[in-house]
């Protein structure tokens, strides 16, 4: 297999609902291995452009590109086989089963074991191993037999990263992973998440601007459904486009609030 | 006290010593082995205790609802799938059963306890073909969908005498082919061990599904199709191949049938059929692999013991599915495990007071409100026996002023002692449930 220069691609990406454009020509290019936030102001897309990297809604037009592939026709549950995983913003659980059974569902696949009934679940112990392990990783070991519906939400928050890189995807989307949490849960759940995506091509939705700064290699700005801007945090913080569209009143209203105060 | 780690709790017991022992569960296995064994016991027995000739007619049903209705939980219960056209696929396969014991009587070199398979193949097949469009869908429109396809084989069955037999259905004769050792089916208690036999291997394949890839992904489905689909699982493909291994078992309770009843007509792939699978699966309670046996077992006490007791008796389960899917929508199978939750905690004995009072109560509630059911029924059905009937020993007429006012007195007096009595062990559980609760959370801080 040849390896293509770029993990994640997007090239000139729209997407209208009705005569809404709420995407309109965005372009990325992430290379392997990196770690990207992508911040804009609330309706520039973020979220909607997740939902068309992972399938859950077609493009309007352009193209997506998975390590060398389009995949911007295909379904959810194709581009997750190539290797790209998603977390959702609202906890999306299964919650009738336990920790274990939710983090076992999301290993299945990966391991090879499809739609078979011909095997007992108790007797992969490679899917079994693994699940125990990454539920070691998201500190929920304790919570094995709890149901999914019955963990705290901040437990919930983990499990749901937990399901998402159970299979081992190569690129993580991850939408607004640390929303909803405190400030100290925040602080300990990026740890979290820096400890289980290491080498992973990782992308973020994050509206907490020291989070962003502290864990992206780069930050893509979009707004109104553009790219405005993709580079390291200081260049971007230095932006002028940047500056004058968004970052420029958000840090603004930041340190107006440290100010405040202090 | 609390905080220490003097008591070691069940929990804390298996020691991950290695990783493949840690997922075997050895005390699980054990209990696994006393529950199969009994229940195969159980099918053993039966017969020896209940020798009536209705007994083993019912004994024989039990077992063909047992399977229908645990293939129907697996669409329900398992996987979210609210059918209601599930009779489609016991019912066809029982067609097939029919002309295929037909044909071994014309000299197909098939053994008769063969045909419950027989079905079985059929109605995995019917599923293979229906179940593409059905499964298309998830939720209300799945629903819908089950329901046009149960209403259009209905309406074929009619339209195709050659193979539904009309108005008349299909018979035949279950006493053909080769007699192996000695065993030909004619009587209904050799009837009856095979179809005991199917069904200890049915549930028993049916609960193993349970615990494979596809099993444990099909509840996925039915808690998040959404999520599914982004963990690289089809939930069309999870819900199709779910429901042609449905449609299989389905067609073997089929089969069953067309062995027990050597008759199939018009009905045995009509609404009325699918129906009680839905109701009684329900009632037994979806949410466990065990309900629908349960449930079940119930049908065929309801439909062949309280349809002779009573001629209202599809009101009074029409009355029992509505109490139950109000206060219980876990069906008999969730009271019970919650019970059994609180008996493992040792606190179930504060509650037989309760349990008792309601039982009272329920009952005096119930003997007034079937006192009137009745005497209506008596003056719609029987008006040419007179105003005068007895009722569990009581005198009434139904004519009569005292007697509507006796029984409407006995409603309202239960019905108000059963909510002041159903107020308190609300009370009672909430507090017990507060302290397992509680007790469960100490534990996990251990």
């Amino acid at each position: 297999m040849t390896s293509s220069a770029y993990a994640l691609e997007l090239k000139d990406l729209r997407k209208s609902f009705g005569k809404t454009e709420i995407i309109r020509g965005a372009n990325l290019a992430v290379k392997p291995g990196e770690r990207v936030a992508i911040i804009g102001p609330n309706g520039a897309g973020k979220s909607t452009l997740f939902n068309l990297i992972s399938g859950r809604f077609g493009p309007s037009s352009g193209g997506i590109v998975l390590n060398g592939k389009n995949i911007e026709n295909l379904s959810p549950f194709e581009i997750s086989r190539m290797g790209l995983a998603r977390s959702f913003q609202v906890s999306n659980l299964f919650t009738r089963l336990s920790v274990f059974e939710n983090l076992r569902c999301g290993v299945l696949w990966s391991q090879g074991y499809k739609y078979s009934f011909w095997k007992f679940l108790s007797k992969l112990h490679d899917a079994n191993e693994r699940a125990e392990q990454l539920m070691k990783m998201i500190k929920l070991d304790k919570k094995r037999d709890t149901l999914a519906m019955n963990l705290t939400y901040a437990e919930q928050r983990a499990l749901e990263i937990g399901i998402t890189i159970a299979g081992g995807a190569e690129v993580v989307l991850l939408d607004e992973p640390t929303a909803g949490m405190s400030k100290s849960e925040t602080r300990r759940f990026i740890e979290l998440i820096r400890e289980v995506t290491v080498g992973k091509t990782l992308l973020t939705v994050e509206h907490d601007m020291g989070v962003v700064f502290g864990l992206a290699d780069k930050i893509a700005v979009l707004v109104y459904g553009e790219v405005i801007a993709f580079d390291v945090p200081d260049a971007v913080r230095a932006n002028a486009k940047v500056q004058e569209a968004y970052l420029g009143s958000v840090l603004a209203d930041q340190q107006a609030a440290e100010a405040g105060v202090h | 006290m609390s905080t220490t780690v003097t008591t070691p709790t069940p929990a804390a017991v298996p020691a991950p010593t290695t990783p493949a022992s840690r997922f075997s569960f050895a005390p699980l296995n054990v209990g696994r082995f006393v529950v199969w064994g009994l229940f195969t016991l159980v099918l053993a027995v039966a017969p020896l205790i209940f020798t009536s000739s209705l007994s083993i007619t019912m004994l024989s049903q039990m077992g063909i609802a047992i399977v229908a209705c645990l293939s129907f939980n697996m669409l329900l219960g398992q996987g979210g799938m609210l059918s209601f056209g599930h009779a489609v696929y016991t019912g066809l396969a029982t067609f097939v059963a029919i002309h295929v014991l037909n044909a071994i009587g014309g000299g197909l070199p098939i053994p008769v306890s063969l045909v419950p398979l027989v079905g079985g193949v059929a109605g995995m097949l019917f599923a293979v073909v229906l179940g593409f469009v059905t499964t298309k869908k998830a939720g209300t429109p799945f629903a819908m969908i089950t329901l046009g396809i149960g209403e259009l084989v209905f309406a074929m069955s009619l339209m195709i005498p050659e193979f539904f037999g009309g108005e008349g259905g299909v018979q035949a004769n279950r006493v053909v082919g080769k007699a192996v050792l000695g065993i030909t089916f004619g009587p209904q208690i050799q009837v009856y061990y095979l179809l005991a036999i199917y069904t200890l291997i049915c549930t028993a394949a049916m609960f193993a599904f349970t615990q494979t890839p596809l099993g444990r992904m099909l509840n996925a489905v039915r808690d998040n199709p959404e999520r599914v689909e982004f963990i690289g699982y089809s939930t069309q493909r999870v819900r199709y191949i779910a429901f042609i291994i449905a449609g299989f078992f389905a067609g073997i309770a089929g089969g069953m049938y067309a062995l027990n009843f050597e008759i199939a007509t018009a009905e045995v792939v009509g609404a009325a059929r699918s129906g009680p699978y839905l109701l009684f699966t329900f009632l037994g309670g979806a949410t466990f692999f065990f309900g629908p046996i349960i449930g079940a077992i119930l049908m065929v006490v309801a439909f062949v013991l309280l349809s002779e007791f009573t001629k209202a008796w599809l009101l009074y389960l029409g009355l029992i599915f509505l109490f139950m899917v109000m206060y219980a929508p876990g069906g008999i199978a969730s009271l019970i495990m919650m019970n059994l939750r609180v008996a493992a905690y040792g606190k179930l004995r504060r509650l037989w007071g309760s349990y008792l009072a309601l039982a009272g109560t329920v009952l005096v509630m119930l003997a007034g409100a079937a006192a009137m059911i009745e005497m209506v029924y008596h003056l719609q059905l029987n008006a040419a026996l007179g105003p005068n009937l007895r009722f569990i020993g009581v005198p009434l007429n139904a004519e009569g002023l005292d007697s509507w006012v006796g029984a409407a007195f006995v409603t309202v007096v239960g019905l108000a002692m059963f909510e002041a009595t159903r107020r308190v062990f609300a009370r009672q559980w909430g507090e017990i449930q507060g302290e397992i609760e509680h007790e469960i959370r100490r534990k996990e801080a251990l």
